[in-house]
């Protein structure tokens, strides 16, 4: 690793001024992609800008309509967070299934999304949830939803000098469910072959939201719309989930690589999509 | 299994070297301190064959920091000889080469040249700068493109197979002809990495006195010892090396690769050079275990007697000649009594790391192909697979193809301890949701137990303990298991002997701690040196008690009424003589081989195509369990790399030969979530050549649990696999194939 400098500014307007002008500087949340990039030579950053020592990146706060959630908020306190676990459970259980007990001490669900890896757990969730970012930078604050922040593999929305606040979750309806399904060859320590975030509220026997995001299978996670038109209007059945599952199969565009051959991250498209519908229509 | 007569032997005692590893005090390679310490770091080849046409180091040596640097040039040019140093023979030039490569890459991850300098910092951008122009060749990656016609041959030549093994013994054609049932089936297995937690390091320091000193992991350091002053052309008697603990080997820390090089450098610069392996170079430049092709054919008669068998063995060698394919082809039907056999094996380069020894090295490939089709002929016959087994299981007297016929060995005795086993009959259980299904399967296989030289020296203290000194570098809790052969004989309790592994100027020749044999072999010596301290012990009582003749049990030496413990008399040393040092070497040659097998349920998620193994029984006959804790240990550790290498452990290389899943992440080995607790019986069946009945039980447990798995997806899915891994994507698309 090569020597950098770091700052930790303690307002956003003091990290605005540690980022202008510094477009090779990197944000450092938990630091557990950013350090291990550095460490392994994929990535160089001249400076190094520690985000948590700023207060609105820390904190956990439901407000009217939603959930206000500081960027750089450590998963082991999202996922023991009361109003957390009340009200969005799907994401206590992402926030413990990101890495193991170490890791979940310092990765945050920002980094998770700004890192912006095909594979990111977190991101699908945050889309089906309709998760929206705000971000601050030179041109002051702004939002971006969820479903548009990562453009390419670890390329993200954010414009020179940005950076993530926060993620605003609006406040689920009666009758809202979501749930994140994850595929790896081992049990742990693996990153994504597939995985699955899917929501859908189901009032008086009909479906009235449905949203599917897809990781591992395109550049970017994946938000399959299709989804959402085929299902809204249902009743839940067997059939609809079928139908939403060949969906998402076929939205998919997973390459070949180490980790697993294209035709079957497709197939598991389709698996994974069916039985996270299935958990949550049922 | 009683051990009643003894009174150390078969006990369960904490190890010696416990404390100070699980508190962090023991010293690895990697945390050996010197003064005036230089880190150094490797350039390794990006191209998995190619013309090496230059290698310029003068930017590098110009770095800041920078204090020498080194290439295969640096090298004496010594002509090339065949030599023998513990890894079978080989020419110098092979192993000069691989350490150092010159002229030619022939696997990405080939060391060129390297760097020391005052910080690893610096080493590792100085090591940037070495400018290294390559003429790329097109390279070949598995042994059947290698053997086939028009492949880019390694080593000039016209073929890359560089050894054919063939053994035969009655009429195999013949009597597939009058088989009730034949089947043949083709396989195939990916080459894995034995996965040590600990990268190879070393630390080397050329004195000025002309000694070279060598601090390092590994195995054996009497092959150290030997390949450093081979490459360097020095006497054996110039190059001393002290083994620290060492993190795991199975086989891969038996083959030298930074030590040579650390030395060049330390002698340039006159200082001290650490050389530290990451864990890509462990996975890119150090010796995997072959990946390979297999053939195996088998004919049974109508009752499940095995009358014919033929293998055909390719098993890539990796860069360089002699790789694993003679065990194999020795163990291929070695746990079968088959009158009429044909087995032929072939050694082929292949663009990758030169394959290492990993536990029960060549077997486990051959048990998958054989187990697999034992327990297709079981099904056809609808014959319960461990009674096939058991109707056709070698015994004493049995004839391998290879030559030898079995001693007494323990076969049968596994197979039936597997039958009787609650495992066995117990209920597979309902699968855990509707798209999974399980099933169960069983195999077995069998390993040598090799002999090679050992010593040991101990010297005993007044207080009635004992110093023991030995060679052999403990991996698996040798320190323990030969104290304890010591303490048996001295009568004493095994923690009043401090056993210690200690450098090869101040014990005699060693070989490696591999091949099964430490406890076997070194236990034997420290055995021999044991009575030679009692022989000794005796002569002093019967000295002090002027008596004809002493007896010596259960630690009381004893003359007519006259008695005094081990320590008693240890007290008195200095009125009788002095200090008594016993010690012995030997070089045994009665090595029994072990036998061993599984039983493994998994359950298969038919839409993931994952496999989770649900209870494993791990079966082994270890003649005598010295420690019978570091057995089963044995037998869990071989179980789980076994596992590893059934489900997903794998060099995922592309076309190039760029292994692209070069880490832990995504090498895939199993983590303590992906294994149950590994059951475990021990079978003891005496090893009559030695004097506890010890056999080696270090790699027998490797061999079978692969082929298990196989059996019991098949009998899970309805469908069989037939190559490793059997990962996720295999099983569904074996699942999918048959829609
Ligand atoms: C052992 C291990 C296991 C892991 N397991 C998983 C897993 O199961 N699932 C998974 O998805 N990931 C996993 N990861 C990856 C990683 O832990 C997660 O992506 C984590 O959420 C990243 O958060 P962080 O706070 O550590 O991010 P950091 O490393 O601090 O940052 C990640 C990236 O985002 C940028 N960034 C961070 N915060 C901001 C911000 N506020 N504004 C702008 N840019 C920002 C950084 O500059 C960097 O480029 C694992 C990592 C390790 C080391």
């Amino acid at each position: 690793m090569k020597p950098f400098d770091y700052v930790a500014p303690t307002t956003l307007d003091e990290a605005v001024h540690a980022l202008a002008g510094n477009p090779a500087a990197r944000v450092l949340a938990g630091g557990t992609d950013l350090l291990a990039q550095m460490k392994g030579g994929r990535r160089e950053a001249p400076l190094v800008v520690d985000v948590k020592r700023i207060p609105d990146l820390l904190s956990i706060r439901m407000e009217e309509g939603g959930l206000r959630l500081g960027a750089a908020v450590p998963c082991i306190r999202i996922a023991t967070n009361a109003d957390v676990r009340a009200q969005y459970p799907a994401l206590a259980e992402v926030a413990s299934l990101i890495g193991g007990t170490a890791i979940q001490g310092r990765a945050s669900i920002g980094g998770n999304l700004c890192n912006a890896a095909p594979s990111a757990d977190a991101v699908p969730l945050l889309i089906v949830l309709s998760a929206v970012a705000r971000v601050a930078g030179p041109g002051g604050i702004r939002e971006i939803a969820v479903e548009d922040f990562c453009v390419a593999p670890g390329k993200n929305a954010l414009g020179e000098g940005e950076f993530l606040v926060d993620l605003f979750l609006p406040k689920p309806a009666a009758g809202f469910k979501a749930h994140y399904l994850r595929f790896i060859p081992r049990n742990e320590m693996d990153i994504a072959v597939v995985g699955v975030g899917v929501s859908a509220t189901v009032t008086d026997g009909q479906i009235t939201t449905a949203r599917l995001a897809l990781a591992s299978v395109a550049p970017t996670p994946l938000f399959v719309r299709e989804v959402t038109e085929a299902l809204v209007g249902k009743a839940p059945s067997a059939e609809a989930i079928a139908g939403a599952a060949a969906l998402a199969e076929a939205a998919a565009k997973p390459i070949s690589d180490m980790r697993a051959p294209a035709e079957y991250r497709r197939h598991l498209c389709g698996v994974l999509s069916r039985r996270a519908l299935t958990a949550v229509l049922q | 299994m009683s051990t009643s007569s003894y009174n150390v032997i078969g006990t369960r005692p904490p190890r010696h070297d416990g404390a100070d590893k699980v508190t962090g005090r023991a010293i690895y390679a990697a945390d050996f301190q010197m003064n005036g310490l230089l880190h150094g770091a490797m350039v390794r080849s990006t191209h998995a064959h190619a013309i090496l046409k230059r290698v310029d180091t003068t930017k590098a040596a110009a770095f800041p920091g920078v204090v020498a640097v080194v290439t295969a040039d640096d090298f004496p040019q010594t002509p090339d000889r065949i030599v023998d140093l513990g890894e079978g023979e080989t020419p110098v030039s092979h192993l000069r080469g691989n350490v150092l490569a010159k002229g030619k890459v022939l696997y990405q991850g080939h060391a060129i040249a390297a760097v020391a300098a005052t910080s690893l910092q610096a080493a590792e951008q100085a090591a940037k700068l070495i400018e290294v122009e390559y003429e790329p060749l097109p390279c070949v990656l598995t042994a059947v493109e290698a053997m086939a016609a028009g492949a880019p041959l390694l080593h000039g030549g016209d073929t890359n197979v560089t050894a054919h093994v063939h053994h035969a013994m009655g009429d195999s054609e013949a009597a597939f002809a009058g088989a009730a049932i034949v089947i043949e089936r083709e396989f195939t297995t990916a080459t894995v990495h034995q996965g040590y937690i600990e990268p190879h390091a070393a630390t080397v320091l050329w004195n000025n006195d002309g000694r070279v000193n060598v601090w390092c992991s590994t195995q054996g350091s009497f092959v150290v010892r030997d390949v450093v002053s081979c490459l360097l052309d020095l006497p054996v008697s110039a190059v001393r090396v002290t083994p620290t603990e060492i993190g795991g080997g199975f086989g891969g820390k038996i083959p030298v690769y930074l030590e040579p090089v650390a030395a060049l450098l330390s002698k340039k610069s006159g200082r001290p050079v650490r050389l530290v392996m990451s864990r890509r170079d462990v996975f890119e430049g150090s010796g995997p275990t072959p990946g390979s092709m297999m053939r195996v054919k088998m004919g049974a008669d109508a009752d499940g007697k095995l009358i014919a068998a033929q293998a055909f063995l390719a098993y890539e060698a990796g860069a360089y000649a002699g790789g694993m394919v003679g065990a194999g082809a020795m163990c291929v039907f070695a746990a079968y009594d088959i009158a009429n056999q044909t087995i032929d094996g072939y050694d082929v380069l292949v663009n990758k790391p030169s394959t290492a020894a990993y536990r029960a090295p060549g077997a486990p490939n051959a048990a998958f192909a054989t187990e697999s089709v034992v327990d297709e002929i079981a099904r056809k016959l609808k014959m319960d697979p461990l009674e096939l087994r058991l109707r056709n299981a070698s015994r004493e007297g049995t004839r391998r193809a290879d030559g030898p016929k079995f001693r007494r060995v323990g076969c049968v005795e596994v197979i039936e301890a597997m039958q009787a086993h609650p495992h066995y009959s117990a209920p597979l259980g309902e699968p855990s949701h509707a798209e999974a299904k399980r099933g169960r399967g069983v195999a077995i296989g069998y390993w040598f137990n090799i002999g090679l030289p050992s010593s040991c020296v101990i010297s005993v203290n007044a207080d009635g303990t004992a110093n023991l000194i030995e060679g052999s570098t403990d991996i698996g809790g040798t320190r323990t298991s030969i104290a304890m052969q010591a303490a048996e004989v001295m009568g004493i309790p095994v923690d009043r002997i401090h056993p210690a592994v200690v450098d090869t100027d101040t014990i005699g020749y060693t070989g490696v701690t591999g091949g099964s044999r430490t406890t076997y072999a070194t236990g034997w010596a420290a055995h021999d040196a044991a009575q030679d301290v009692i022989r000794q012990m005796k002569l002093r009582a019967a000295k002090l008690w002027q008596a004809e003749a002493v007896e010596f049990a259960d630690g009381v030496f004893q003359a007519g009424e006259r008695q005094m413990t081990f320590a008693e008399l240890a007290g008195k040393m200095s009125e009788t003589g002095g200090p008594v040092v016993g010690q012995a070497s030997v070089n045994p040659r009665g090595a029994g081989g072990s036998f061993a097998g599984v039983i493994a349920d998994v359950e298969v998620d038919t839409g993931t195509g994952k496999t989770t193994i649900l209870r494993f029984t791990a079966v082994q006959d270890a003649g005598r369990a010295i420690h019978p804790s570091y057995v089963e240990g044995q037998m869990q550790g071989g179980s789980v790399q076994g596992i590893g290498w059934a489900l997903n452990e794998e060099y995922w290389m592309n076309p190039e030969g760029r292994m692209m899943n070069a880490s832990l992440l995504d090498y895939r080995m199993p983590t303590i979530l992906d294994v149950p607790m590994i059951d475990t019986q021990i079978v003891e069946v005496p090893n009559p050549a030695h004097p506890f009945g010890v056999r080696g039980v270090g790699e027998a447990n490797i061999v079978s649990p692969p082929a298990g798995i196989a059996n019991a997806i098949r009998d899970a899915i309805g469908v069989r696999l037939y190559h490793l891994p059997m990962n996720p994507p295999a099983v569904a698309a074996a699942m999918g194939g048959q829609k």
